[in-house]
């Protein structure tokens, strides 16, 4: 996973809200057997209708997305983030995040952070009146930026450490990798190998 | 010999020596990094069981991290959810099926893991192969991106179903960090009465507990009724913890467990079979050790039992009705009663043996070992099914289906008129083509009777064994014992 300190990128004013990861991604896409190329699956009902926000020409290569309360409810499935990575987005910013969804986000390296419903509007409005304007991220300050307006985000501090550092959840255990070999070298021989085949 | 976990700080000196449950001493002895704060503790795996449904995404993330799998040696896959139980041979029909099996295949290749694929003597359903292999022993821990791990605990050891990104997270570093659960004792005393299993044990705890009663704990099963089960009964009642909402279920090893894992290909030999018992032997939960909660059951008076509705825990005794909502003082429970006797389209009041089902399904991780093979054939030897009911029977595992057949067990389920399958999940999950028709009624060995579990619109009455057998002879849901004072074919 790479460290993040600040994302800076095209911003989306997605006014929707009750996200659910059903919508994110649908179940048929549940099937596939990697955990990356599901950018075509992103909000894939929705991308029918060429109207659709994502299909404009504008915002397409975005990597800030910022949209209304209760983003990511539903089903648990971890797709959903990946559906979002794998599209190019790097930050979700909202009032409300399911908690799975959140804990997932964080554990997959996708920002995920809260601000006031008022604030969303303001950040809408800013985005609308010039489609396709960057907005920055700015993880370590706790910022979001249109122009001249400049906003803080809250992140819970660990979910913010760890994306700072840039570690998943393996990464978080290998830091501990001696102990493990330690731990190793104590296991009794009569443990179960699955290797020679016997 | 000494058996101190070996976290990597010193004890704390002169912790005077608390009663341990089971559960606690096997967590115990698996702790590489003790939580602080609430923190988990990084907990070590001894043995990681792989199959083709939730490991693709697993092997996918460490090859995009670039990491191997730590421990190949400590890692066994096999192919089950999908594989066909008739001809095998052939390339799998089902185009999601094929992918997740060739790429089981592919990534057990790249990544050097040891695969029973279809056709090996080795293959078949993950909680079948473990014990039968002897690699699910006392004392270890186990886990597998499957809920029915739970299995694996009737040996002692602390075996549990986890996710696809903790598969990744064993898969990289063999260990997951993990908050200790809370213990439960499931105390069963007494005898149980002929035709009366293991299945109707847990069924009838599950009815008791309900499907939530065991959620954030591990269950340790104990009493007389339990410790005289055979491995495979303990096996049974291990494996539907998960039904009671259990993340696991344990059983203290004993002279059955040893009886049973001597001289299995992976089991300890010679020295380390010593040091082993002699470790084993002091697992069980010390006199004194507090449960964080208890259940008692009487075994004496239990009946073959049998569900009516769409969770394993609506179930009765098989001489009973089908309760009606009002049973239920719980208004959701009432409320998921009407629903159930809707979908399961019962009356409330309806004996449950005037019941008649259009299929029996024999088989699933819950009953297709060979102890379960025998007892159904017990009862089906020399008889004919009912002729509307389809019959289907399914070994849990390609060995367990060689041995059947080596006792003639094949013989008699093919002169009774039912199907002799390859082994597999099969109608457990209908995965594969197995499958009931929207409406169809079944009588299954299996662990789960949600809605369309077995094939949408299908209806699921989970029992054991002995009854599946006693209701393929007479088409409506029986024991063995309506069949002693019966005819051969009717009352
Ligand atoms: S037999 Fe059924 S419950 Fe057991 S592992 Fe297969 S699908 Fe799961």
């Amino acid at each position: 996973m790479d460290k993040i300190t600040t994302i800076q990128g095209i911003a989306v004013p997605f006014r929707r809200s009750n996200v659910d990861t059903d919508q994110i991604i649908p179940a048929q896409f549940l099937k596939r057997v990697t955990k990356t190329g599901f950018d075509d699956a992103l909000f894939y009902s929705w991308r029918q209708d060429p109207d659709f926000i994502l299909n404009q020409p504008v915002y397409q290569g975005a990597k800030v997305l910022i949209t209304g309360p209760d983003f990511g409810t539903g089903s648990s499935r971890e797709h959903a983030v990946w559906a979002l990575r794998d599209f190019g987005f790097q930050a979700v910013i909202s009032p409300r995040f399911a908690d799975i969804f959140r804990g997932n986000s964080g554990k997959q390296g996708l920002l995920t952070g809260t601000v006031e419903e008022p604030v969303v509007e303001r950040l809408w409005a800013e985005l609308e009146a010039q489609p396709g304007r960057e907005a920055t991220v700015d993880l370590v300050a706790k910022t979001v930026t249109v122009g001249d307006l400049q906003v803080p985000f809250d992140i819970d501090d660990y979910t913010r450490w760890r994306l700072l550092e840039g570690l998943d959840d393996i990464g978080l255990t290998l830091r501990d990798e001696a102990r493990i070999t330690e731990f190793e070298t104590t296991r009794e021989s009569w443990r179960p190998r699955t290797l020679p085949v016997r | 010999m000494s058996i101190a976990p070996s976290t990597a700080e010193p004890a704390v000196d002169s912790i005077p020596e608390r009663p341990r449950t089971l559960a606690e001493k096997v967590w115990d002895a698996h702790v590489v990094a003790k939580g602080e704060n609430g923190e988990p503790d990084l907990v070590y795996i001894d043995l990681h069981l792989v199959h083709e449904v939730t490991s693709p995404q697993a092997f996918d993330g460490l090859r995009q991290a670039g990491r191997p799998v730590r421990r190949p040696d400590l890692t066994i896959a096999t192919e089950d959810h999908n594989t066909p139980t008739l001809a095998i041979d052939r390339p799998i029909a089902d185009l999601t099926s094929r992918t997740q099996i060739e790429t089981l295949r592919r990534n057990a290749e790249e990544f050097g893991i040891r695969l029973h694929s279809l056709g090996d003597v080795e293959q078949g359903i993950v909680h079948v192969v473990g014990p039968q292999l002897g690699l699910t022993m006392p004392g270890i821990t186990v886990v597998c991106g499957d809920s029915h791990t739970s299995t694996h605990g009737a040996f002692g050891a602390m075996a549990f179903g986890i996710g696809t990104s903790e598969v990744e997270h064993v898969m990289a570093t063999q260990t997951l960090p993990l908050k200790p659960f809370k213990t439960m004792a499931i105390t069963v005393e007494g005898e149980l009465r002929p035709g009366v299993t293991a299945k109707d044990i847990i069924l009838a705890v599950i009815a008791k507990i309900g499907t939530g009663g065991g959620q954030g704990y591990v269950l340790e099963y104990r009493g007389s009724a339990i410790r005289s089960l055979s491995m495979e009964g303990r096996m049974t009642i291990c494996n539907m913890s998960i039904e009671a909402g259990a993340r696991a279920g344990m059983v203290a090893p004993d002279e059955t467990t040893y009886r049973y894992l001597e001289g299995r290909p992976h089991a300890p030999q010679g020295a380390d079979w010593d040091a082993a018992v002699e470790y084993w032997q002091t697992l069980g939960t010390d006199e004194g050790a507090v449960f964080d909660a208890e259940v008692f059951l009487d075994a004496d008076e239990l009946e073959p039992f049998v569900t009516w509705g769409t969770n394993p825990g609506q179930g009765v005794s098989l001489s009973d009705v089908v309760p009606g909502p009002d049973a239920y003082a719980d208004p959701n429970d009432r409320a998921a009663a009407e629903r159930a006797l809707e979908y399961m389209d019962l009356e409330a009041g309806t004996p449950m043996k005037d019941i008649r089902v259009d299929a029996v399904f024999m088989g699933s991780c819950t009953n297709s070992r060979i102890e379960d093979l025998r007892a159904f054939a017990s009862i089906i030897r020399g008889r004919k099914k009912a002729d509307h009911v389809r019959v289907m029977v399914v070994p849990g595992s390609a060995r367990v289906r060689i041995e059947a057949e080596a006792e003639g067990i094949d013989k008699i389920v093919e002169e009774f008129g039912a199907e002799w399958r390859f082994a597999g999940c099969s109608m457990c999950l209908g995965m594969n083509p197995d499958q009931l028709a929207p409406g169809e009624r079944c009588a299954s060995t299996s662990n789960r009777n949600f809605e369309g579990r077995q094939g949408k619109g299908g209806r699921t009455h989970l029992v054991s064994p002995l009854v599946a057998a006693a209701t393929a002879i007479r088409g409506t849901l029986s024991s063995p014992w309506d069949l002693e004072n019966a005819g051969e074919e009717t009352r």
